[in-house]
């Protein structure tokens, strides 16, 4: 059977050329960067030309980045750097719909004492901007907001958003992880003081990312030790993965068009074919303000992981916000954050696309998709009473809890 | 990945009896859109009053929709009195084990079997008197007690996979903690006065550090759930000041949240004689 990858926001294929990069530094290229010889000194070599390539993707000088071990290592250095920075300010700015890097290491400064405040988003997945400048003030320490959101791709303004918290003199994160590389980032053209990025994400392995730190932003390591990385993040290089990430981002220059017109169509052909040919299906998010390689769907009255469970038996790799597909009980934060109605957040679906899909792909799951979702709904106690117009009954929306109890 | 059996595979890629029987003797719903799984079992019974026709339609995960499946397929044949004797435990075992955490898509079933035996009996299908425990999930104590026996559950965190009770808010927590207290008569935590050295009196500094760090491990992350927070202003001797922020601030409920959870976490780990107050600023 052949395997139909699209859940590329959940991780990529590492690209031939970047594991080819990268394997000399497995064997005879050992050598520790930090070394005085001539044999560590043609490591740091590769080093600074993957802090180039790095730097010349997002526009940034080399020096402004530092290797990190992943995304959310970067995410959490670029908050708690801020913050060690500025001890007197106790309060920082991040969104509802933040990835768990950002969202959970808020969470646990605020049982440390920090006020956070977490910004709502519209039934689109958009930020009030008016918000934003409200509740900023001089005990704001850090603005950490998301480019692009990793369920349904919405981009946020945050060259807009950058502008307002620079006015105010407060630094601004952005966790960039999903749209680096997929959309460009000009770090000459925006005030943006610091930008995550990880590898796994553009075609490198996993266990290595990037932090973008602006020339003159206040920052202190978080990962302690050593003087590498200019004293910004201690630790011996992970040569191979940064050669390899070096690389990487070399691949995703190379691809940024393609990415931004083959495999834009490629998922604008499969979302217009799905919404056409399944009812009571919707896209969840702005859809103006997208990634060109994510969609997220919501199909009414079934449950996400049944359809990936499906999916999967016919080789489609997706992934889904339901509740039973993360052991968790409730539906994803960020279909919750959007007000998206319980008929349909259990039955979301996000296909996420890379350059390495063809049309066969879409054609694939534009043949077995609807099919699965007619036959899971023809299971489904709710479908049949929908189609023939029945009222909802109490049983159904579960809105009211004296209707629905387990006794 | 889920690691689900051969079985549950096979009864979530080829469910048997699924669709509604036609003039069923008996019809039981369980669960809700809102949930995340509902079922709607309907049966008939032959003239010897054994289970002729079993048909099921659910709305669910995979283990879920394999659940029910299986149900149809162990009790068609018994009579309603041997019916009501599978519990979640022989369906989990027809299946080759389910995974903890979807333990409560065979209490489901079990509990749609219920609801239309009862509804073929004539009799409302919540009978006897409850109290709604979990209010996310729509749980009764007789069900937690229930299934809880069934299962020799000892944890909060074993309730919420097999009843989903405790799933949401968390705010039930310490009303699962009385009911298993009560089933096994064991302490589910050992009370603060024990765990602390006798006759050593807590410093302020040790006393504030340790009301911190239990807001942040047992009572900040189910409130924030909720999208609710809490600040601590000040501590006095054993009263602890605290401001509700986000939801809490404006919630109806926040009064009782204060004393029976709050207060009752910061008693357990801290010292039995904290007393919460609620300061406005």
């Amino acid at each position: 059977m052949k395997t139909v990858y699209l859940d590329n926001n959940a991780t990529t294929r590492t690209a031939p050329e970047v594991v080819e990069a990268m394997l000399p530094f497995f064997s005879d290229l050992y050598g520790n960067p930090s070394s005085m010889h001539f044999f560590g000194g043609q490591v740091a070599h590769y080093v600074k030309q993957a802090r180039e390539q790095v730097a010349a993707l997002i526009g940034a000088h080399p020096e402004e980045v530092v290797f990190t071990s992943c995304g959310t290592e970067s995410d959490n250095a670029a908050i708690m750097g801020t913050l060690y920075s500025y001890p007197e300010k106790k309060h920082i700015v991040i969104s509802r719909v933040e990835h768990p890097a950002v969202l959970n290491t808020a969470h646990q400064l605020q049982a440390r004492g920090y006020k956070v405040t977490e910004l709502g988003v519209n039934r689109e997945g958009q930020l009030d901007l008016d918000e934003l400048r409200a509740v900023l003030s001089d005990d704001t320490a850090l603005v950490s907001i998301m480019s692009a959101n990793n369920e349904t791709g919405v981009l946020f303004p945050i060259d807009e958003i950058a502008a307002i918290a620079s006015e105010r003199g407060i630094p601004f994160h952005t966790d960039a992880v999903q749209s680096i590389g997929k959309i460009p980032m000009d770090l000459r053209k925006t005030p943006i003081d610091m930008l995550s990025l990880s590898g796994h994400k553009l075609h490198a392995p996993k266990g290595v990312g990037a932090l973008y730190i602006r020339k003159g932003t206040r920052f202190a390591p978080f990962v302690v030790g050593g003087h590498q990385e200019a004293g910004r993040r201690g630790g011996t290089e992970n040569v191979p993965y940064i050669v390899g990430l070096g690389r990487a981002t070399q691949f995703a220059m190379d691809h940024l068009k393609e990415e931004n017109t083959r495999v834009k169509a490629l998922r604008d052909r499969l979302e217009e074919a799905l919404l056409k040919s399944i009812p009571n299906t919707m896209v969840n998010g702005d859809v103006k303000n997208r990634l060109p390689n994510t969609c997220s769907l919501s199909f009414e009255y079934i449950e996400g992981e049944s359809i990936l469970m499906l999916l999967s038996d016919a080789g489609i790799c997706a992934s889904s916000g339901s509740a039973c597909t993360s052991g968790s009980l409730q539906p994803s934060h960020v279909l919750r954050a959007m007000g998206v109605p319980f008929t349909a957040a259990h039955g979301s679906v996000r296909f996420s696309l890379s350059v390495y899909n063809t049309d066969e792909d879409i054609d694939h799951v534009i043949a077995t998709l609807p099919p699965i979702i007619q036959r899971l709904r023809d299971i489904s106690p709710f479908w049949k009473d929908y189609v023939e117009g029945k009222p909802m009954s109490s049983f159904l929306t579960g809105g009211d809890v004296e209707h629905h109890v387990h006794g | 990945m889920w690691d689900y059996s051969d079985k549950v595979k096979d009864h979530f890629l080829n469910p048997r009896n699924v669709g509604e029987v036609e003039d069923p003797d008996g019809v039981g719903e369980v669960g809700s859109l809102a949930c995340g799984d509902a079922l709607r079992l309907t049966f008939t019974l032959d003239e010897e009053g054994r289970i002729k026709d079993i048909k099921f339609k659910t709305f669910g995960c995979a283990s879920a929709i394999a659940s029910s499946s299986a149900l149809t397929e162990i009790v068609k044949g018994m009579t309603l009195e041997e019916a009501e004797k599978v519990d979640n435990q022989v369906l989990a075992e027809f299946l080759g084990g389910l995974p903890e955490e979807k333990m409560h898509c065979s209490v489901m079933g079990k509990e749609a079997l219920e609801a239309a035996i009862a509804n073929y009996r004539g009799e409302e299908a919540v009978k006897e008197e409850y109290e709604i425990v979990c209010k996310c999930f729509g749980v009764t104590d007789k069900e937690i007690e229930r299934v809880a026996k069934e299962n020799r559950l000892t944890t909060v965190e074993q309730v919420t996979d097999f009843t989903k009770a405790g799933g949401g808010c968390q705010a039930c927590h310490p009303k699962i903690e009385a009911i298993l207290k009560e089933l096994w008569g064991s302490k589910p935590a050992a009370p603060a006065e024990k765990r602390l050295p006798k006759g050593k009196k807590l410093s302020n500094l040790q006393k504030i550090r340790l009301i911190e760090e239990t807001l942040e491990r047992e009572i900040l992350p189910p409130i924030r759930s909720d999208g609710g927070d809490l600040e601590l202003i000040d501590v006095e001797g054993s009263k602890v000041m605290v401001a509700l922020r986000g939801t809490c601030s404006f919630c109806p409920q926040s009064n009782f949240t204060l004393k029976h959870f709050v207060e009752a976490k910061l008693r357990e780990f801290v010292s039995p004689e904290i007393e919460v107050e609620e300061v406005k600023s």
